[in-house]
Order: structure tokens, then sequence, then C-alpha cells
């Protein structure tokens, strides 16, 4: 009898069980639906155990027309979430994102525009590692493995876009998702933490909070993603495109 | 001319062991300046991240150069069959690992990690030439000292050609190594030349023979070994082609950017603008360590004595160094061109002349690479037979009485 009351108990807390997940998968589903991006970031998050797809080209939009001059709320941003707190000696503290303002010369017109690691598909910074260091993931992301850096900065001589910086001094207070090491070099990840976690960029995330939402990231190999439209929409440009480096961001207004 | 008879050198004590605690001593003190950078972090140093390569760098491309052009003597005389350079072979092959060792020492130490050495042996991306550049640089060692064996063991005397011979393909390989770390740049207004390959070439040719034969008259003066007037002059004549050779190489490269529109801003930089870099590339390079030996040597070329021509040698490496510094640090002082006919202004020292001041701990670790270079040249002809006992002309030339008699 108390056997049978218990296998009872048993399957009501288990149709329990199966009614509280289903509204939860409901509610889920209904709350990823509604603003389309947050499907897309969960479609294309990572496994822990899963590598890196080359299904996947993760590509960057600057509009650079909307990017307002003396803006730097995306800096401010990666400074943030990758603990980039500096020395206060700017000649050798890390910079992986900057705003550069461009003068025209001759027609005197000025414009304002992040530039950061371009994410190349044909990196120099790769080819010239002498340890393989600096490595493409397969999903077009250009990372620095920490273990293997031995410091030689031919990375920094290589990249066209001075987007690598090399850790001067001993650090304090890291990030425990972005691993850093005094005498290695680094760049942008393009926040992969937040990418493999279904995420965007915190510079992305935050140009479009508190600022003019002119970053636009997502899968340059998916054609209906809204990078691959915004980009099939308007022309854009790649900066230093004559290099042949294919840079996974691209610039609008430029 | 008799079979040459090598012996030890056998300098008076206190010369020996005061030159060895002097030039130990700057060893130590690039052991020092090396622990105080990785202690601290490179942010002590003049380099940050627009000047990434400095000083040390200066020094070690400097000896990594030489080191092949060291070997000018032992490959005339081995693959060329120049029979009155071959005593000085070993002392070539020496001088030219020592080089090469005191300058990947300064390489090594200036890294921001020195201590994975084991993972720059052991983890290779063959598409890097600095990659290459570390089998190169291994190989040009173990050839070299093979090399020496050859000379020096008379049961090997046979293959002393062929390994002349390999050792002279392989220095070549080497120095075209070295100079295409800068030609593969290909984003840098400065570099992104094949050019730099011959160029390093002939950059090596006359560095290691000025720096070969200091080695030689200070090595022959120490313990008293006659040197020949003769030799000297035949040196000097070899001199006066490879300044003529960098000096060609310069002017090409020079040129080739002058005619490309979108260097010109570069070249305007180094040959005109007036900075750090236009003095010594005009006045340094070009004069005092160009024209100037080029005219000493050419104008006493019959009359050419130790003391002229290591004045001129001393010259060639002051014009040498200037000549490297210039390639390595006023090529990345000019900025890097992300947005062609635009001016560029960011908090990271974009669209400006990066400045650069050498620290003193830079200084101290290549001077460091430099007296490990000469000590183990010191210790080297002390306890093996490197020197001929004598390098008088009528003991080492077979053309020298013809030609005394002219």
């Amino acid at each position: 009898m108390s056997s049978k009351h218990n296998q009872l108990s048993d399957d009501n807390a288990h149709s329990a069980r199966r009614r509280f997940l289903g509204q939860v998968g409901v509610l889920a589903a209904g709350i990823s639906l509604a603003p389309g991006v947050t499907l897309n970031g969960i479609a294309e998050a990572r496994e822990a155990d899963q590598p890196a797809s080359d299904k996947v080209r993760w590509g960057l939009l600057v509009d650079a027309t909307r990017c307002a001059e003396g803006c730097d709320a995306c800096v401010r941003a990666c400074a943030d979430e990758n603990g980039l707190s500096g020395h206060g000696r700017p000649e050798t503290d890390a910079q992986w994102i900057r705003k550069v303002t461009l003068r025209d010369p001759k027609t005197k017109a000025t414009q304002s525009l992040p530039v950061m690691c371009q994410h190349c598909a044909e990196p120099p910074c790769v080819d010239v590692c002498p340890t393989g260091a600096s490595f493409k993931r397969a999903d077009g992301i250009v990372l620095v493995d920490k273990h293997t850096c031995i410091g030689c900065r031919y990375c920094m001589m290589a990249c066209p876009y001075k987007a690598r910086s090399f850790v001067h001094e001993t650090l304090t207070d890291q990030k425990p998702h972005t691993p850093r090491g005094k005498g290695t070099v680094e760049s942008c990840t393009f926040c992969v933490h937040r990418i493999d976690a279904g995420g965007q960029p915190a510079c992305v995330e935050a140009c479009s909070k508190t600022a003019t939402g002119a970053m636009i990231f997502g899968n340059l190999n998916d054609a209906n993603s809204t990078l691959s439209k915004a980009l099939a929409d308007h022309p854009s440009s790649r900066i230093r495109a004559d290099l042949g480096t294919d840079p996974g961001v691209r610039y609008r207004g430029l | 001319m008799s079979e040459t008879i090598y012996s030890e050198s056998k300098p008076c004590p206190a010369l020996f062991y005061g030159a060895l605690a002097v030039i130990g001593a700057v060893a130590g003190i690039g052991l020092l300046s090396a622990w105080y950078m990785e202690h601290n972090g490179h942010y002590v140093t003049g380099m940050t991240n627009q000047i990434v390569w400095g000083m040390p760098h200066v020094f070690a491309v400097f000896l990594i150069v030489a080191a092949s052009g060291a070997l000018n003597v032992a490959s005339i005389s081995s693959v060329f069959g120049r029979t009155v350079y071959k005593p000085l072979a070993r002392l070539s092959g020496l001088l030219a690992i020592a080089l090469l060792i005191g300058g990947l020492m300064v390489l090594l130490l200036d890294l921001g990690r020195p201590d994975r050495l084991i993972i720059a042996a052991t983890y290779y991306n063959f598409k890097s030439i600095f990659a290459w550049n570390m089998f190169l640089y291994a190989g040009f060692l173990g050839l070299a000292a093979l090399y020496i064996w050859t000379l020096m063991d008379r049961s090997m005397k046979c293959f002393s050609s062929v390994a002349g011979m390999a050792m002279f393909i392989w220095r070549l390989s080497l120095t075209t190594g070295t100079g295409l770390i800068f030609g593969f740049l290909v984003a840098r207004q400065a570099y992104d030349a094949a050019l730099m390959a011959p160029l390093f070439i002939a950059m090596s040719f006359v560095f290691g023979l000025a720096v070969f034969v200091l080695v030689t008259i200070a090595a022959t003066w120490a313990d008293g070994r006659p040197l020949g007037d003769y030799l000297i002059r035949r040196l000097g004549n070899l001199l006066v082609i490879f300044i003529a050779a960098n000096l060609y190489f310069v002017t090409v490269y020079h040129l080739t950017n002058l005619y490309a529109a979108e260097h010109a801003g570069v070249e305007a930089f180094i040959l005109t603008s007036g900075s750090v870099y236009t003095w010594l590339f005009w006045l340094v390079q070009i004069g005092i360590g160009g024209l100037l030996p080029l005219a000493l040597l050419a104008a006493f070329r019959k009359t050419m004595c130790k003391f002229k021509i290591s004045l001129a040698s001393v010259l060639i490496i002051i014009g040498g160094m200037a000549q490297v510094y210039v390639i390595i640090i006023g090529g990345q002082a000019y900025p890097l061109v992300l947005f062609p006919g635009m001016e560029v202004q960011s908090s990271f020292f974009d669209g400006v002349i990066n400045p650069y001041t050498p620290s003193l701990p830079e200084i101290g670790l290549g001077l460091g690479g430099v007296a490990v270079t000469v000590l183990m040249v010191i210790i080297g002809i002390k306890v093996l037979r490197f020197l001929p006992v004598s390098l008088a002309d009528q003991d080492i030339d077979p053309l020298y009485k013809a030609a005394a008699t002219e």
C-alpha cells in the first residue's frame, strides 16, 4: 500500500514537473521569438564541448555615418567587459578598440569611427606568428593563445590595422572570461565568451543601448542574418581592402 | 709558403684576465638589464605599442647579420679557392658562431616571455618566416661547427670544401630569411619589399667583414702575431666592394620607394623630414658608415695599414648600427596608413610620428649580447687552435712575392 502510494506520488510529481517544464518552454519560446536577434543568438550559441564551426563567419558592420564624434561608448564597454583598466600610460596601455577621427585634408570633412581587430579571413598576424599562438577560429574570430605566445611582437609589426597591444606590465583584477598575461600580445576577441554563449560583443551592445546603434553584429555566412541583409542593402567598404586580408569588419559611409 | 701552423692564443695573463673581467662585467650588465625588463615588464623600456621593436632588436639584427658576414673569409677560401684566406677560415667560423649566439641571446631575452623558449623550439607555424629562421639559425650554428671540425681535424679535411659550400648556401639563406622578416610586412610603408633580402645580404657582407677585420687585428695584436700588410690590403679591397654593394642596394631601395606615390610619405620622412632618422641616414649611415670608409680605403689602397683599416671598420660598424636603427625604428616611427589620403587622429596615436628613446636597460641588453660574442671569441682562441702562428704575407700568400716585386 505504502509502495503504491509512493508510486502514485512519484507519477504526480513527474506529471507536474513535465507541465511546468512545458509552460517554461512555451514562455521561453515566446520571449525568444519576439526580438529576432535573441533567436539568432540562441540558435548560434555554441556548446562548451563543441568546436567552432566554419558554417558561421562572425562579422561586424559599422555605420560611420551614424557613429557620433566624441562618443566612446564602445571603447568604455570594451574596457569594462575585458578588464582593460590601464596604468595611466597611454603609450603602453592596451587598447583593443579605439575611436579614430578622419579628416579629408582637401574638403575638411570629418568623420569618426571605431577601429578594432578586423578579424581577417587572411590575417597577417596569424601568418607571421612563429609558434602559432596567433590563430583564427573556424568561425573567423582571430585570437591569441596566451599559453603559447612568446611575446615576440611580430604580429604587432604585421597587423595592418594597429589592432594589437602588448601587455607591458603586471596585471591585477583580471576578468575570468578574458585571460590576459604580462609579456604576451592581445587584441579584440569579438567578446568570444559572449558570442559562444549566444550574445553579442560588448561594444555592439553598448552602441545600441546607449549610443546611436551604429554597429550590427552577425553571421556573414547567413544570407538571412540582420548583418548580411544590411550589407546587401547598402554598399560598404573594408579598411585597406587592397591588402586582400578580407576583414570581417565592414564600414558603411567610409 | 709552408703549411700553416695554428696555436692557442697566449696573451699576457693581465691582458687576458683584465679583458675577461671587463667584458664579463658588460655581459653581466646585459643579463641584469634583461632581468629588470622582464621583472617589471616592458613599460620600463622605450618600447611601446607603437614602437614594438626597439634597441635590443637593433643590436640583435646587427649581430645576426654580421654573423653571416663573418663567414666571408671562410667562403672565399673554401668555395672560391683563394688560399690566402685559408688560414683565417677557422677564426671566421668561430666569429660567425659567436656573433649569432650573441644576437640570438639579445633577441631571446627581449621576448615578453623568454621563459617560453621551449615553446618557441617545439611549436612551429611554417608559414612564419620567424619559424623558418629558427631552423636557419640552428642549422647555421651546426654547420659552422661542422665546418670548423673539417678544418681542424686532419681526418675530416677532405670534407672541408663540401662543408664550406653548404655553409655558403646556408648563410645566404639565413640573411635572406632575416631580411624577409621585414620584407614580408606588407602593411608597413617602410618594409614590404623583396629587396630587403639582397639588401640584408649586402649588409651582412660589409658588417661581418668589418667585425672580422677588427677581431683579427685585435687577436694578432694580443700575443704579438705577425699580420701582413698585403693581407690587410686585400681585406681593404674586399671592404670597398662590399660597401659599394650595400650603398647600391640602399640606393635602389629608396629609388624604388620614391617611384611609388604611396611610399612618398615614408621616404620624405626618412630622407628629408629633418628627424633623427634623416640625420642618422645621411650623416651616419651614408656619410660616416659608407662614403667616408669608402674614400679612406680607396685613397690609401696602396698604403693600407692596420690602423687605417681598423678606422674604416669602426666607421662601417657605426654606420651599420645607424642603418639597422633607421630600418627598424624609423620604419615603425612612421605611422601605419589605414586610411590613405586622410588625416587621422586617435587615442592610440594613429597618424602621428611615433617617438622613441632607447632606455638604458635596452642598451645594456644589446651591449650584453656584444660582450657574450667577444667572450666566446676570446675564450675560443685561448683554448683551441683557431689562430695561425703567423699571418705574415710570406707565410700565407703564394702570390705575395710576385706582387711585392711589381
